[in-house]
């Protein structure tokens, strides 16, 4: 072929070129939208509760993926650190996914669980309280913040749009829920933990009187890895 | 080979070029990569004295590092980027920019708008957390607005050109405008939680997202970092060092097939994740035969010194210029070899990673935009040389030890840490806890800022250099030209 013609012709280059950067992303991306074996059947993985949903945000907005992974790789030292390898399904109602790229702290796929509430203050107001060689920034803002999550009806909406299926009680009774996972003795409780089994409940702060971006970011990091009960699970009918 | 002596064998001078926004894009290069190299040094220290986080939301490491990143990628390399593109998009054309100074303007402050919306959503702790990608919806469709005037500018100035080629330089502009505007699309694609609040929920979910996520991420590599910055190469190189670019038809082997198999790269970034087999085994293949065509452009570059090799004594512009191909020879083997599962499952998520990016962005990305900006600062200002070549040199040998100190820091941190987090002790139990892998990383941290300090200082060197250059100053000094060589026995 005689490149001269291509040299020679903008429209034609311009064209060319595009088709060529488009393969290799067509051939990724789009089997991974069709292809049923991508995301593991498991039993257990729900959407975010609002409250959850807003410590995730403030998870995102402190840029905490830049030094925490939230994707344990299935190595033996790995598996004995963290837990059990982290699966597609775990984080199919993320919106964006976290899985980090670096490890200058820890990984947090399965955190929750781990360390107690109490724990959690200590360490996100002053990381050096609880691990003297942390290099983690403190967080003691949070403690003060008051928890600003706008309608919480209108983020569950939102997320809806994008395919997470939020049913329209779960959207109705949002606000109420966010307030009951934070202040257990006087919501709902119940119908909370029916709308999102296994969610974690209580005055994550200590502060009973109002809900600070802490109790957010503390109920996100208590459910982080323990929806999927891995008893059950059998990674053999998930070959790929 | 016609064209490409007749691109590279000067310009016409009858032809008015439009070069007094060129001339911001420059100012703004240098301001911006002084900028984001000093949030680098901070963030550095940060991490080897946390005391520095300051407690404050504003000052933490999590937000300052996007405004690091973002700094040095988007706002010091996409204003070289538009400054070299579009000085040697007219030049090579032979005919003035398609929309004139207005048009230029026009970019220039959108651009400008764009790095300082999306440096102050990331303080303010507005981000998306897309590695690279950062910034919120609004500033997205800005800067899809600008992008879209760019691709109009370039192509229309090609259009409009009066040489019958299109020089190769161009080749790599364009498929670096095209190829950024499709991956931008398709990852910031995003629903606004309220039309009047900034938070958005991106449309892609998990596996699907991880996957879309590092397509962009490592093509903002393979084509902002890369095609564009070669760009750079196939024009300024050549120029500098008066020759003629080494090989024609190594060019076009480069060109189309380092832009296909750039694009199927991405998945490296996610070995022995969630992200299915298939595609991490494809991913890491071509990331391996990714090598070849690096390597090929490299020895184009290099190659094009052939019979003018005694100019890298006498030329510390040119040498910034070599360096920097030879650095981009360096990091494009490293990458392919950490992009095999093998080795990656020691490298991902350790300090190697972020040692390997410093190599290709200190080494050739910066060193080949400081080489193109000592090449344009006298040509736009009609100067008849920098004001230090001296000083030149003082840059390039600070910087030099500075990118040393930096990766060899973290080669050993990195694969330090990889070695620890897998460790057993002989009774069988994991040897080391986490905080223990990170306690051993304190004196490579601070290794590491004392590196990037040194490439800041050279920096502002230069930042001195161009000042006394712009202000029209001449420093006296002697010529490298003639080193005084006496011949054998006549010491006495």
């Amino acid at each position: 072929m005689n490149h001269a013609i291509l040299e020679k012709n903008v429209i034609l280059l311009a064209v060319c070129i595009l088709i060529t950067v488009a393969i290799g992303g067509l051939v990724q991306l789009i089997p991974l939208y069709t292809m049923e074996q991508t995301i593991e059947e498991v039993e257990g993985v729900r959407p975010y509760s609002p409250l959850e949903l807003a410590g995730r945000n403030i998870y995102v907005r402190e840029g905490c993926y830049l030094c925490h992974s939230q994707m344990i790789r299935p190595f033996r030292d790995e598996a004995e650190r963290y837990g059990h390898y982290s699966l597609a399904a775990e984080s199919m109602y993320d919106h964006p996914f976290q899985w980090g790229s670096k490890r200058t702290g820890p990984d947090l796929a399965r955190v929750g669980g781990k360390y107690s509430d109490d724990w959690h203050v200590a360490h996100m107001i002053n990381p050096r309280s609880v691990v003297p060689e942390s290099i983690m920034p403190g967080y003691p803002f949070m403690a003060e913040t008051e928890l600003d999550f706008g309608s919480a009806a209108e983020h569950l909406r939102t997320l809806r749009i994008v395919g997470v299926p939020y049913t329209d009680e779960q959207i109705a009774e949002a606000a109420n829920d966010l307030a009951a996972q934070a202040n257990p003795d006087e919501g709902d409780v119940d119908a909370l933990l029916q709308r999102y089994p296994k969610a974690v409940v209580g005055n994550f702060d200590g502060d009973a009187s109002r809900v600070t971006e802490l109790d957010a970011i503390i109920a996100y990091l208590q459910m982080l890895g323990t929806l999927v009960d891995f008893n059950e699970y059998q990674p053999e009918a998930d070959f790929r | 080979m016609s064209a490409a002596l007749a691109a590279t064998s000067g310009a016409n001078v009858s032809i008015q070029y439009n070069e007094a926004f060129v001339r911001k894009f420059v100012i703004a290069t240098i301001f911006w990569g002084v900028v984001g190299m000093l949030v680098g040094v901070v963030i550095a220290f940060q991490l080897a004295f946390p005391v520095l986080n300051l407690d404050l939301p504003w000052t933490t490491f999590g937000r300052l590092r996007p405004v690091h990143t973002s700094a040095v990628i988007f706002a010091f390399g996409g204003n070289a980027l538009f400054a070299t593109s579009l000085y040697v998009v007219q030049r090579t054309c032979r005919t003035t920019l398609f929309g004139g100074e207005a048009m230029g303007n026009f970019l220039f402050w959108g651009f400008q708008l764009f790095i300082v919306l999306a440096a102050s959503g990331y303080v303010l702790g507005i981000t998306q957390s897309k590695e690279y990608a950062e910034p919120e919806w609004y500033v997205d469709l800005w800067l899809t607005i600008v992008w879209v005037a760019y691709l109009i500018c370039f192509a229309g100035t090609l259009m409009k050109r009066k040489e019958p080629h299109i020089y190769v330089a161009n080749w790599f502009f364009l498929a670096f405008i095209i190829t950024v505007a499709m991956l931008h699309l398709v990852n910031n694609a995003a629903v606004p939680v309220s039309f009047f609040g900034t938070k958005s929920y991106i449309v892609w979910a998990g596996v699907q997202d991880a996957m879309t996520q590092w397509w962009y991420g490592h093509n903002a590599v393979g084509f902002f970092l890369t095609a564009g910055f070669l760009g750079m190469m196939y024009y300024f190189v050549p120029k500098q060092a008066d020759r003629p670019v080494y090989s024609y038809r190594l060019s076009i082997v480069h060109f189309w097939t380092l832009i296909f198999l750039y694009i199927w790269a991405g998945p490296h970034h996610l070995h022995y994740t969630a992200l299915p087999d298939w595609a991490q085994t494809l991913g890491m293949t071509f990331s391996i035969i990714l090598w070849m065509p690096s390597w090929g452009g490299m020895i184009n570059g290099i190659m094009t010194l052939s019979g003018a090799w005694d100019k890298l004594r006498t030329d510390p512009i040119l040498r910034f210029m070599v360096a920097s191909v030879a650095f981009y020879g360096m990091s494009t083997f490293e990458g392919p070899m950490m992009s095999i599962k093998a080795v990656n499952s020691l490298s991902h998520y350790t300090d190697w990673t972020i040692g390997h990016v410093h190599s290709g962005a200190l080494g050739w990305v910066a060193f080949i935009t400081f080489g193109c900006m000592y090449n344009l600062v006298p040509a736009l200002w009609k100067r008849e040389r920098l004001y230090s070549l001296r000083l030149v040199t003082y840059h390039f040998w600070i910087s030099t030890i500075g990118i040393v100190l930096y990766i060899t820091a973290m080669w050993i941190s990195g694969i330090m840490q990889g070695l620890m987090w897998r460790a057993y002790d002989s009774l069988g139990f994991l040897q080391y806890s986490f905080i223990e892998t990170v306690e051993a990383m304190h004196p490579y941290y601070v290794i590491r800022a004392f590196g990037g300090v040194l490439f800041l200082v050279g920096a502002l060197i230069m930042v001195y250099n161009v000042w006394k250059t712009i202000k029209g100053d001449l420093r006296t000094e002697e010529s490298f030209e003639q080193p005084a060589h006496v011949p054998a026995g006549a010491a006495e």
